[in-house]
């Protein structure tokens, strides 16, 4: 073999041993199950072919230019300054150039943003730490928290397979739906970003904004919260889990029958009527900090003229909702008697 | 550092007493000790920010929290982008600015050198606050360098004191460039007009103005967020009439430019290197020129582009995208010309060439994932990922921070009057490439997988790239203290350099004052042909 066929091979046994050897490394976007997730890809690789292009045949000339015209081999310097032809050509050319990327990301970006027609429509909220789902035309709404024990975060245990990306209820849709997710916050901002779906929105407390996604196939997808929201930001997953649009069926009709049981929610099913449980798990993104004109916990002046209406008129009012206040904050599944009780530990810290 | 020593070369006898001791420093009005000041500090201020990346690193280099807690790693992920890009990269370039400005236009000093003595000294004092910030109850603030609400309302009494330290950098930039601009549109040698100085003074006069453009910005965005945390307004909470994406326009606003005031003095600075290493005078100077004052003026138009996954209007989102790409054109200009320089010059590879090829070669890399970033969809998967990470270090570290690097080797013979150890500089610099892609090349994979930003810990399918960028960080950091020993070691025992050190050099530093300068130099204006 020629010296430099020899080296071919050789180059093709690294690649291969590399392949191999370095599996778990990762080199470009997670496979994707909705078609605008592959044409985003596509986008991405013509952009990055046409980059790679461009930068051999600069880097190409620069590289010849110090290998030839290196004083130490005796290359005497030319005098040139300047060359106004050519000097427009390549204004122009990476102009067109621009023009011809612009054209496909355009309409790709208009796909990417149509939310219309969507078959279901999910409500998503970020909070400090955890995300909140809520099927708006189902009534079925529920917490997703980080399932991962604090042990294996410590070193104390293994760490699982999906370390970090596991969560106690994921989010379920069907698969070949449009879903559109409604996305907003309780506190600050979140973002919603699961990398298979190819969808990301920022969660801006006080608006709601949408996006939306088509699952090809069934599986499970996992993502995280993009947007620093405080110290526990790498520590709220997300887990979208597409079935077929009959077990889709099922699952949704248990979910709301298990809401009707009142068992559905983790207050709910511990069955006590703690209203400080019941306070800290669900009424205090809003009444924390007074959020939307909830008055605030612990504020004497605000809670003063509430309280002369008699407490059972405040428990009535946030049953049945009162201005920006839904009914029950918002949360069906809670029992009349938990309501009760929050409210009475919400008066009680502040008179 | 002595700038001077005591001998006038024939330009002036009446200031022969040059001051001495910590009160020469403290009132100095004289550009070169102000330029000394300024550059000690960014490199006090490198080291400061750059431990704190290693304590980043040193976290991420395997799953698992093992050395420090969330909120403090995130106090370090904030701290390490403030003192990075307000203490280290930008008081850099205008310590090359002070020192050189004066000497590349033929004047004494500044327009106002009582002011540039302030503009200096209010670096220290914001710097201490920020450091000071993290000994405060409750910790650093723990938000990004990018300060969004409503996390900054949350935040204890470290966010004031890093709001206050931000008004102060600022102001110190602003002052500055007040500075600049009078000295360099009034005080240019007989001879000298706007388009015969060298590119490097031009890439400040337009740096200077963007400056004063944007920095009141971003004073007006932290000072909302301060009374927003204080004083009851409600700017960027939604209960109130408000919107935290209102902070994101005004921050980018002033962003944006940010990038490029730290971009173009460093193009600056390459644009003086390649034509002195190429023997051959730089191609296309007024094209330089216009190109440069197009990516000024572009980059005023393109900030939502930090911003595309808010939920702003799709018609939006298609402007900033096509605007953004725009700012291709005339940057692809710079980087042809600078190549077009080299092409049929008489090249050698000196420190700084090395460097100045370097910045070439890795920041025009790093444009090209900017690009990528900017085509909207595709951002959609990539924003607030690793990716986003690995392009602005590509374009700051291996851009900027080389372009100092390289100015500094390029221009310690003429300051110090002794030429630096050549060996030991190229060791520098290939130690500095190597690790640095060592450290962030990876990254790109990271983003493109989906890992997040600003995140303590990850899953397990990042933590090959994680251990081996945490590796290069390392031995990127380790390689800058031998930074410090070229330069400790050039200023006490460098051989004598020559006043035109360099022979492809052209610029009146070179051609008309020895190396070192006289402590006041071009007492009386040359003329310039």
């Amino acid at each position: 073999m020629t010296r430099k066929t020899t080296h071919a091979v050789l180059a093709a046994l690294l690649w291969l041993w590399a392949g191999v050897a370095f599996a778990e490394m990762k080199l470009t976007f997670q496979d994707q199950k909705t078609a605008l997730g592959h044409t985003i890809i596509h986008l991405h690789n013509i952009i990055s072919v046409i980059c790679v292009v461009i930068f051999v045949l600069v880097f190409g000339v620069m590289f010849y230019s110090i290998w030839k015209h290196r004083k130490s081999v005796g290359h005497k310097a030319a005098h040139f300054h300047e060359n106004t032809t050519v000097e427009v050509i390549w204004t122009v050319i990476p102009f067109l150039i621009l023009l011809v990327m612009a054209w496909p990301a355009t309409k790709t970006l208009l796909a990417q943003r149509d939310a219309s027609a969507p078959d279901i429509t999910i409500k998503v909220t970020g909070y400090q730490w955890k995300w909140h789902y809520d099927y708006l035309q189902d009534g079925v709404s529920f917490y997703s928290n980080l399932a991962t024990p604090r042990a294996q975060i410590e070193g104390k245990a293994p760490k699982g397979e999906n370390y970090l990306l596991e969560v106690d209820r994921e989010m379920v849709v069907p698969v070949g739906k449009k879903v559109r997710v409604l996305v907003t916050a309780g506190d600050v901002l979140h973002a919603w970003y699961v990398p298979a779906l190819a969808v990301k929105q920022d969660a801006v407390p006080g608006y709601v904004r949408d996006a939306w996604f088509r699952v090809e196939e069934p599986g499970v997808f996992r993502g995280q919260c993009a947007e620093l929201c405080g110290k526990e930001h790498g520590f709220m997953p997300i887990v979208v889990r597409a079935l077929p649009p009959a077990e889709y069926d099922q699952w949704l009709s248990e979910q709301k029958s298990k809401r009707a049981a009142g068992g559905g929610e983790k207050v709910a099913a511990a069955g006590a009527v703690d209203g400080k449980a019941t306070y800290d798990q669900i009424c205090q993104v809003c009444h924390a900090i007074g959020l939307a004109g909830a008055p605030k916990v612990g504020d004497k002046g605000v809670w003063a003229p509430r309280l002369t209406q008699g407490e059972p008129v405040l428990v009535e009012h946030a049953i049945k909702g009162i201005r920006m206040m839904p009914p029950k904050g918002g949360n069906p599944d809670l029992s009349d008697a938990q309501v009760q009780a929050a409210v009475d530990y919400m008066v009680g810290q502040s008179k | 550092m002595e700038a001077a020593h005591g001998h006038a070369h024939g330009h002036d006898h009446e200031h022969d007493h040059i001051p001495y001791g910590i009160m020469r420093w403290v009132t100095t009005t004289n550009h070169k000790d102000i330029g000394t000041m300024y550059l000690w500090f960014s490199f006090t201020m490198f080291m400061v920010g750059g431990i704190m990346a290693l304590i980043i690193r040193a976290e991420l280099f395997q799953p698992g929290l093992q050395i420090v807690k969330p909120e403090f790693f995130n106090s370090m992920t904030t701290y390490h982008g403030l003192i990075m890009v307000f203490g280290a990269i930008m008081p850099a370039f205008v310590g090359f600015a002070n020192w050189l400005i004066p000497m590349q236009i033929g004047a004494p000093d500044m327009a106002f050198p009582r002011l540039n003595n302030w503009s200096f000294w209010l670096l220290p004092p914001a710097a201490t606050l920020l450091i000071l910030a993290q000994f405060a109850p409750g910790g650093g603030a723990g938000v990004g360098w990018t300060l969004y609400p409503p996390l900054t309302i949350q935040q204890g009494v470290a966010m004031d004191f890093t709001i206050f330290a931000v008004h102060i950098l600022g102001m110190s930039s602003i002052l500055g460039s007040i500075n600049i601009i009078t000295t360099l549109l009034n005080m240019r040698a007989p001879g000298m007009t706007l388009m015969k100085m060298p590119l490097f003074c031009w890439t400040w006069l337009i740096t200077a103005y963007l400056l004063i453009a944007v920095m009141p910005v971003l004073a007006g965005a932290v000072t909302m967020l301060l009374t927003d945390r204080h004083l009851d307004t409600h700017f960027f909470n939604a209960a109130g009439g408000g919107d935290p994406v209102l902070f994101q326009h005004i921050f980018w606003f002033f962003g944006h430019p940010e990038v490029y005031i730290i971009a173009i003095p460093a193009f600056g600075v390459i644009s003086q290197i390649i034509p002195a290493f190429s023997r051959k005078p730089l191609f296309g100077y007024s094209s330089m020129v216009y190109a440069t004052a197009s990516i000024a003026i572009l980059s005023f138009l393109v900030w939502a582009h930090h911003m595309y996954t808010v939920g702003m209007p799709v018609q939006a989102q298609l402007y900033f995208m096509f605007a953004t790409m725009l700012i291709a054109v005339p940057t692809g200009v710079k980087v042809f010309n600078w190549v077009a320089t080299m092409w049929k010059g008489s090249l050698s590879f000196e420190t700084p060439m090395l460097f100045a090829v370097g910045f070439l070669f890795l920041f025009t890399l790093g444009g090209f994932t900017g690009l990528v970033l900017g085509i909207t969809p595709v951002d959609v998967q990539l924003h607030d990922t690793y990716y986003v990470v690995a392009h602005f270090h590509y374009v700051m570290v291996a851009g900027a921070l080389f372009s100092a690097f390289g100015g500094i080797y390029f221009w310690l013979p003429k300051w110090t009057g002794k030429m630096y150890d050549e060996t030991l500089g190229k060791w520098h610099f290939w130690l500095s490439f190597i690790f640095f892609n060592l450290t962030f090349f990876v990254q790109h994979f990271l983003g493109l997988a989906g890992m997040p930003r600003r995140i303590p810990d990850y899953a397990l399918q990042f933590a090959d790239f994680n251990a081996i960028s945490s590796v290069g960080a390392f031995g990127f950091g380790l390689s800058q203290l031998l930074f410090l020993y070229i330069v400790v070691k050039t200023i006490r025992s460098g051989e004598k350099a020559a006043q035109k050190q360099w022979d492809g050099a052209d610029s009146l530093e070179w051609t008309a004052l020895p190396s070192p300068p006289p402590y006041h130099s071009f007492v009386t204006p040359p003329v310039v042909k």
